[in-house]
């Protein structure tokens, strides 16, 4: 214990970021210990047990959701050769570019009882209100499925780098003992890719505990409505942190489940051999069953909202799109990469010092500052604003009495806030995608390294970002896509006359004005598609650099 | 040294975004808003080319709004507040963020029910939340009160949004002023028997549902079903025709109405300007503005509305001091709960 003791600079620079990412969370879960009064006691006779239902519904309907949707496609396309699969290769990605809310909306549009569908279909039979059965998309299931939609390629991203990763001879080896495409499936490379689907759905179940836009618009109660109902209806922000201590919970169990996952398979790949992945050749039936699988969960996922948000665009462009509109794109893009940017350093910086020193502060640390991805926004930016100004005000007294100065607000209200408030947020889906592209690389490479007596550093720099190459531009990308597609935290910390695309495509829908909202949420899924794309690219290249650079350095050993 | 690099553009970033981002305008004032950029900005800019002064805005939502004022404390760059509904004037009031404000222009123009009675708040804009029926299904006749939409009669019948809502909180909160807690509880109960669906989306859904016949009255704020009158959207236009508007407890209180409205705030560095602004948007244009753009009732007395609002005829509004929604907000919350209203 004692040789622990001192910690290193590298040690307490990790230790110290982890904290003060953490600090929104903290903040947060400090009113816990603020007197509530009855407020508590009227949520636990009236609503608690319908939040408490609602969100672990809602959870074990999207794990089931995107593991489905996610898992096969990932396999698929990685595995198998049929008729578009170079196309759905990357355009299953693009479902992520589009907003949870703004999935919600449109489908709400279009099937709604007065919407055009039921119309059309009341036309049709000369059915009235009440003479036939629909289902309604707004309801707890719509919300499963709406989320799921939209959330699914987190596991299909992550798996399908897992499949990729996968050496042929682990498959080939499969195949030789006779095995077919479905066992080959579920009792090789299934429970080898579990550690990084198990990431991929903890990703999207966080993803879906923060959601407030679409369980709000569907008008389900779970723990973040209550949250925001109960803090701001009731004026109670005690037991609405109660309340957000309660999410924690569930937030916990998943950390504890995705690294428990880890655990139990920590598999490295010790071949160096890759060869060209032989697929699997899917001919008639199959073929064509594989097409129309990939194709509707494309089409529902992302061509029909998108098509619907094309199609509002149109007869709105005239008046919406403008100079201004310009100046919001290149706020939202502008963000989007400083943050991504920002948190990759940073998650790079966590995930190797946990691999360095894998002592209990540094992981219970960083720990805390990965929870802030399943926290509503809002309550992250509260979590921000509250010592941000308690900063602000403190310093400026200081130098009101001392200098006779007031130095004012220095970082409340400036993008320093929002930036920050997005690194707490999208952390852990940067330092996720590090951690587990991180994990597949062998420790033995780390004693490689060592024996040349690098420093932890120089390592870093020499072995192991050189490998990661595709793991750091994931990072990058999700990030960059999530913070352009974030609202709560940027609407409140913004500065003046600073507007972003998520801010307007917000403003106009939650003023229930659909068709003036669909250009701006348009383009915040237009200007996705491109990282999306390159994100696919990148995962198929991996494979080769991977391969490369294990070639390489095994000529170096 | 390419992490160098990486370093370097970080740190002109951060630099870059730190700088301040207000240019020193000889004359300007600093808004938060809870009214959405599209529904204030024109007027802002006609604010600006008439006195010259700029006006500088960030909007959100109104809680988060005063939350981030509370934390500024003395610093905060925000001059004047404006919210959508009288409760959180009157909470900005009660935490201590705004100020008194003397104006003979204001009080003059303002009718008293609609700023608070010590100057703390005024009220710019009406918007009335009467009901709404489905032309040809029901006789207006048939009609009369809030309270009458707890009869058995009404059985799956009736449409309204979520009790998260503040104009349902709002409209609640004016019904204990009115009736009690108790009665009122009994009240809400009644109603949610009488729901055709369980609370779902806004006060549009609310109406379009009662269009397409999934029920025979909304309740929602007029400017939503004005909104849809003069929108882009022909299947919205065709839903508006389809909709009456009653104005319930015309022999008694009169229908709720809340307003949207204006603070200064207690750190305002540009009072005066600030006040300059509320008296702007209390003038003829901008009253009028509010009727055609957004199907608000101006709160100046005499100013015609618009075509569309006249349309659905005069109508007495609840008198009740607008503080008292704010009062009974949590009350109202609470009761909504009991009542099993979702």
């Amino acid at each position: 214990m004692s040789r622990l003791l001192p910690l290193s600079a590298f040690q307490s620079l990790v230790l110290l970021t982890a904290l003060l990412l953490a600090m929104p969370v903290v903040v947060v879960l400090g009113f816990v210990f603020v007197p509530s009064g009855d407020v508590w006691a009227h949520l636990a006779s009236t609503v608690l047990s319908d939040y408490i239902g609602n969100s672990l519904w809602l959870m074990l309907g999207v794990a089931i959701g995107t593991l489905l949707l996610g898992v096969s496609t990932a396999w698929l396309t990685t595995m198998c050769r049929y008729p578009g699969r170079g196309i759905f290769e990357w355009a299953l990605l693009l479902p992520m570019a589009m907003p949870a809310y703004i999935i919600a909306y449109t489908y709400t549009g279009m099937l709604d009882f007065a919407g055009p569908v039921q119309t059309l279909l009341r036309d049709l039979t000369g059915w009235g209100f009440g003479d036939y059965w629909f289902p309604q998309i707004r309801s707890l299931n719509g919300a499963v499925i709406m989320l799921t939609l939209v959330l699914y390629p987190y596991v299909y991203l992550l798996s399908r780098a897992a499949f990729l990763n996968q050496s042929v001879c682990v498959l080939d080896v499969s195949r030789t003992l006779g095995n077919g495409p479905w066992r080959t499936f579920f009792s090789v490379a299934l429970p080898l890719a579990r550690p990084a689907i198990i990431a991929g759905l903890s990703l999207a179940l966080m993803e879906t505990l923060a959601d407030y836009g679409t369980v709000q618009y569907f008008g389900v109660s779970t723990f973040t409505t209550g949250i925001f109902r109960t803090w701001f209806g009731m004026g109670s922000a005690a037991a609405a942190a109660q309340l957000a201590a309660g999410l924690m919970v569930f937030i916990l169990a998943l950390v504890i489940l995705e690294r428990y996952s880890r655990k139990q398979a920590r598999y490295h790949h010790t071949s160096r051999r890759h060869q060209d992945l032989r697929r699997f050749q899917l001919t008639g039936s199959k073929a064509w069953l594989a097409f129309a699988f990939s194709f509707a969960v494309l089409f529902f996922g992302f061509l029909l909202p998108a098509g619907q948000l094309f199609s509002w665009t149109i007869h709105v462009a005239g008046d919406v799109i403008d100079a201004r509109f310009v100046q919001m794109l290149l706020n939202s893009l502008q963000l989007a990469t400083l943050a991504a940017v920002l948190a990759l350093v940073l998650a790079l910086l966590m995930a190797y010092g946990q691999r360095l020193y894998p002592g209990k502060a540094i992981r219970f640390a960083v720990r805390l500052a990965s929870m802030g991805y399943a926290v509503p926004g809002a309550v992250i930016a509260v979590g921000v604003m509250i010592p941000f100004a308690w900063f602000d005000n403190t310093l400026d007294s200081w130098t009101r009495e001392t200098f006779d100065y007031s130095t004012g607000l220095l970082l409340s209200g400036t993008l320093v806030a929002v930036l920050f408030a997005y690194l707490c947020r999208f952390l852990a889906v940067a330092l996720q995608t590090v951690d587990s592209g991180l994990g597949r690389i062998t420790p033995s490479m780390d004693e490689a390294g060592r024996s040349f007596g690098y420093q932890p550093l120089t390592m870093l720099r020499k072995v192991h970002i050189p490998m990661l190459q595709g793991s750091l531009l994931t990072a990058i990308l999700l990030v960059f896509v999530d913070v352009l597609k974030e609202l709560p935290a940027t609407l409140i910390l913004r500065p003046f006359n600073f507007n972003t695309l998520a801010v307007r495509a917000y403003e106009l829908a939650s003023d229930e004005r659909l068709a003036e909202a669909a250009p701006a949420a348009l383009a915040i899924v237009v200007a996705g598609i491109v990282p999306v794309i390159l994100l696919s690219r990148t995962i198929t290249r991996s494979r080769q650099t991977a391969s490369h650079l294990n070639d390489a350095s095994a000529q170096e050993n | 040294m390419r992490p160098l690099r990486l370093l370097g553009f970080v740190g002109l970033s951060l630099s870059l975004l730190t700088a301040p981002a207000l240019s020193q305008a000889a004359e300007e004032v600093n808004l938060y808003s809870a009214r959405i950029e599209a529904l204030i900005k024109p007027m802002l800019d006609r604010f600006t080319e008439e006195t010259g002064i700029k006006v500088n805005l960030v909007t959100g939502n109104a809680d988060e709004l005063l939350s981030r004022l509370e934390n500024e404390g003395r610093n905060s760059p925000a001059d004047l507040l404006l919210t959508t509904d009288a409760g959180r004037l009157h909470r900005a009031k009660e935490a201590n963020l705004v100020q008194v404000v003397e104006s003979d222009v204001l009080n003059h123009r303002i009718p008293s029910a609609y700023r608070d009675p010590q100057g703390y708040w005024f009220g710019l804009s009406l918007r009335a939340r009467p009901i709404m029926y489905a032309k040809g299904e029901v006789d207006p006749a048939e009609l009369s009160t809030y309270e009458d939409l707890a009869d058995p009669r009404w059985h799956q019948q009736i449409c309204i949004r979520s009790s998260s809502n503040i104009y349902n909180q709002s409209l609640v909160a004016s019904m204990i002023a009115a009736n009690g807690i108790e009665a009122t509880e009994q009240w809400a109960k009644g109603l949610v028997n009488n729901l055709a669906r369980p609370p779902r989306g806004g006060d549009r859904d609310q109406i379009k549902a009662a269009a397409a016949g999934q029920c025979k009255l909304a309740v929602a704020n007029t400017y939503y079903l004005a909104g849809m009158a003069n929108s882009d959207d022909p299947s919205e236009r065709e839903a508006a025709t389809k909709i009456g508007v009653f104005w319930p407890n015309q022999d008694g209180r009169g229908t709720h109405v809340n307003v949207s409205g204006a603070a200064v705030t207690k750190a305002a560095k540009n009072r005066d300007n600030a006040i300059k602004l509320m008296e702007f948007l209390t003038s003829d244009e901008a009253q009028h503005w509010y009727a055609e753009v957004n199907g608000e009732y101006p709160v100046v007395e005499g100013i015609a509305s618009s075509a569309l609002l006249q349309q659905w005829g005069e109508f007495k509004a609840d008198p009740l001091n607008m503080s008292v929604l704010g009062e009974n907000n949590t009350e109202a919350l609470k009761l909504m709960d009991r009542a099993g209203w979702q």
